[in-house]
């Protein structure tokens, strides 16, 4: 904790509540936050965390409550005057300028607002190449977005965020999809905002690396304040606890000499997929048995979703791709959607002006329509949330609800294989047990066969039967997951 | 910006404009006049890549700006016989206001609305043009009293010119500080809100720029035409054509704009001997290279060279 927590607060909260309809995302919160302090907000998916932070921000206009930067009151005002009196805002998805260079990117974040800045200023290139070295994009900075890793793209994120050197710092979900060294590098740079003297706001699903940053945190549900305090404190709150955190997740795999007798339902034999000169995956073979759990383990980058892109169809290949039997090469995405491989992408893929029921229905168009009620009720018993905002538009569902949806979708397919690209982002960890548990059922109940692709070990492991660990295109290790720890922990544990 | 001077776009734009404005000694006065109509087609377009590629929005109705511009020309010529120069003027800055007030509400709704606006201003547009025939020339057309000059060279030459700067202009515009605050609006509103921009201010600005150009081209072309009609200057089919040339030549690419429009305009007349199919036929090399090509002519040049 730092010394100037003490003095007057950089920003007063007081009352703050977003209404969005008949739906309350934010109500009546209250909070302060000083120079040089990490406050922290948790909550489960869709308690109000993001809204919050968007009406503070003014990108969303707040219903009622004041905002005090600095002793006045900026509530209302529109996003960009907010900005320009010392705000900066770091977004849970990024959408970078893809034709310009990381350095023109962070430039554009430093320009006046004026319609009359006709040619670029020399100073400005210099504090956009000070940003750049700062948040560790010095050696890329002259290179496009697109060809940069995630976890650079993040950086520039925080680069533009902090460009005009604000005095009050918002992050929604800086973690989300990063290993575990990049979760430490992110810490120790927010670290560093916060000993610049900044006021840091800080939202993220990780509790440890949470618990570990802020000085105080507030949790919040269903857009209230539960309890505000130290991070162990509040941790160890009765509600916190019920609401957000959830219990541990139980482990339970089962030998490969189980499904042995039978030839693999899905077998991938030695493909390779390029990207243009670039090599996505370099001879990787893995099978999976009727029935079998099977996760495939891998840092971003690794070649996670270009495998599981390429056995859904959606890219060229060398090597076979065999399900009971049968080539799949040749066949249409479609095709191998409708007969039984289902995919669940990373990217989510909703359809954001359909409701969040149609969206459902349409992954279970081709289920008999008593089969379909069925599907659907059993989905909502495990996703609630989902049932209470059947009439919502999809894209303004919060980061996880979206999350959540999109996995239903998939299990409204009735899928026989269900592919799980990195089911856990942006999920609160009370969502993941029960997600945990959803698939546990579904293993005991159904034949269904499931291939999982995670970074987040501690969810991957406990539903795995047998594991892959995938790096730099290749497989480099396949086990179970008992050993996994032992053999191939080292960087995700 | 300085490395454009030294970029071989830069280069490759220069020898082309040379080597255009000397066609007037060796070619026929038809290619000239299929080549000015096509170049002032080239402005339309280009400021239409300047909403669309830059600021996001897409504007259905190019042909509102440039009716707006080429019918006030025409009917103050026409009317009060005023000078030529004085009514492209004027006929620019009615383009002007009535973009402004059609921009500014348009822009406050988010989504497709904005585009659905522009279709009805179209449409508005040809409908006063009909109702209003005493002062129009209706369905007939407007005969215009003064034309810029009656020798094919110097409408070439004028067309040329005007591209050419207009083209400089537009394109300096799209690389500068403005131009990329521009483009990070039309990518993430939200996110360049919170940046500390003000998105309504800059996207009017672009649109202003935009009505600004469409309507002293549509001015000049209808004093090349010595008459205006809703067939030319109005009709949806026009903006259409605008829209295709601009996304044929290569969306956020400006220059890529020019080219589309007078590849359509060029491959148009040499069709035109085949009758109806020539329509038919441009119209599949325009589907085709949107397919196949999404970046169109230029964007693909220039995504390649931004690789290497
Ligand atoms: N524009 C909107 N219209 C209707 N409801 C909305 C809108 N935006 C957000 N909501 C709802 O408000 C609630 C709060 O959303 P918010 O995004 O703040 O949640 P969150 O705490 O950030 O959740 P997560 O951890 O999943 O990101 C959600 O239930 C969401 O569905
Ligand atoms: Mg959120």
């Amino acid at each position: 904790m730092n010394s100037t927590a003490t003095t007057t607060p950089v920003l007063e909260v007081r009352g703050l509540t977003k209404r969005f309809g008949g739906l309350t995302a934010v109500k009546n919160l209250s909070f302060d936050v000083h120079g040089g302090e990490i406050f922290g907000l948790i909550g489960p998916n869709g308690s109000g965390k993001s809204t919050a932070m968007k009406a503070i921000m003014g990108i969303e206009r707040p219903t009622a409550g004041t905002v005090r930067f600095e002793g006045h009151d900026v509530a209302g005002q529109p996003a960009h005057k907010i900005a320009r009196q010392g705000f900066g805002m770091v977004f849970q998805h990024s959408r970078p300028l893809n034709r310009q260079t990381v350095l023109e990117n962070i430039m554009v974040a430093l320009l006046p607002d004026s319609l009359f800045m006709l040619f670029p200023d020399k100073a400005l290139t210099e504090r956009a190449k000070w940003i750049a070295d700062r948040v560790g994009l010095g050696s890329v900075m002259h290179r496009r977005p697109p060809t940069l890793p995630f976890a650079d793209l993040r950086r520039l994120e925080l680069a533009k965020a902090i460009a005009r050197d604000p005095k009050v710092v918002l992050v929604d979900e800086p973690f989300a999809g990063l290993t575990l060294a990049e979760v430490a590098t992110f810490s120790e740079l927010i670290r560093s905002f916060r000993d610049e003297g900044r006021a840091v706001m800080l939202v993220d699903h990780n509790v440890k690396s949470v618990a570990a940053l802020v000085d105080r945190v507030l949790a919040m549900y269903l857009g209230e304040e539960i309890v505000t305090g130290r991070a162990d404190e509040v941790m160890r709150n009765e509600t916190v606890r019920r609401v957000y955190l959830g219990g541990a997740i139980e482990t339970s795999a089962r030998p490969e000499s189980n499904f042995a007798d039978k030839v693999p339902l899905l077998q991938v034999e030695n493909i390779s997929v390029h990207y243009g000169k670039a090599q996505a995956l370099e001879n990787v073979s893995i099978h999976v048995h009727q029935g079998e759990f099977v996760s495939v383990v891998g840092l971003n980058g690794a070649g996670k979703t270009t495998l599981f892109n390429t056995i859904s169809g959606f890219l060229p290949y060398s090597g076979e791709i065999i399900r009971g039997g049968e080539k799949l090469r040749g066949i249409s995405p479609a095709h191998i959607a409708k007969s039984g491989i289902v995919q669940c992408p990373e990217t989510r893929e909703l359809f954001g002006e359909m409701t969040v029921r149609e969206n459902l229905d349409l992954g279970g168009q081709h289920l008999e329509p008593a089969e379909q009620a069925k599907q659907l009720e059993w989905l909502f018993e495990l996703f609630p949330i989902l049932k209470q905002r059947q009439g919502q538009m999809a894209q303004t569902l919060s980061g996880g609800e979206q999350q959540m949806l999109a996995i239903g979708r998939s299990l409204m397919m009735k899928p026989k294989i269900l592919i799980l690209d990195e089911p856990t982002l942006g999920l609160a960890p009370v969502i993941l047990e029960q997600l945990s548990k959803a698939l546990e059922k579904l293993r005991q109940t159904t034949p269904i066969t499931v291939l999982l692709g995670e970074q987040n070990v501690t969810f991957a492991l406990p539903h795995a039967d047998r594991v892959y660990v995938l790096e730099h295109a290749r497989i480099v290790w396949e086990g179970d997951p008992g050993r996994f720890a032992a053999e191939a922990g080292e960087g995700y544990l | 910006m300085i490395g454009f001077f030294k970029s071989r776009l830069f280069w490759i734009s220069l020898t082309i404009v040379i080597v255009a404005s000397t066609l007037p000694w060796y070619v026929s006065g038809y290619i000239l006049g299929l080549l000015t109509v096509a170049y002032y087609f080239g402005v339309f377009a280009m400021a239409w890549d300047l909403l669309f590629g830059f600021a996001g929005e897409v504007n259905f109705g190019p042909t509102f700006l440039i009716g707006v511009g080429a019918y006030t020309a025409g009917i103050i010529n026409n009317q009060f016989g005023i000078s030529v120069s004085m009514c492209i003027v004027i006929g620019a800055l009615a383009s002007v206001v009535a973009g402004f007030v059609l921009a500014l509400p348009a822009l406050r709704v988010r989504g497709p609305y904005f585009g659905l606006t522009t279709l009805v201003a179209v449409l508005i547009l040809q409908n006063f043009i009909v109702v209003f025939a005493d002062l129009t020339g209706g369905e007939i057309g407007l005969t215009i009293p003064d034309v810029l000059s009656i020798d094919a060279g110097v409408n070439y030459w004028i067309a040329l010119g005007f591209m050419t700067i207009s083209a400089a202009i537009l394109y300096g515009l799209s690389q500068s500080p403005v131009g990329l605050v521009l483009q990070a609006s039309g990518q993430d509103p939200v996110q360049a809100g919170a940046l500390g921009f003000n998105i309504v201010k800059h996207k009017l600005a672009a649109f202003i720029v935009s009505a600004f150009f469409s309507g002293l081209s549509g001015a000049l072309l209808v004093f090349y035409f010595g008459t205006a009609s809703v067939g030319t200057v109005v009709d949806i089919a026009v903006g259409v054509q605008v829209i295709v040339a601009a996304v044929l030549g290569g969306r956020r690419t400006v220059l890529g704009a020019a080219l589309g429009a007078i590849f359509l305009i060029v491959a148009g007349e040499f069709l035109r001997p085949t009758g109806e199919l020539a329509t038919f036929i441009v119209s599949a090399v325009a589907l085709v290279v949107i397919l196949f090509f999404p970046g169109g002519f230029l964007g693909s040049v220039l995504s390649r060279e931004a690789r290497q």
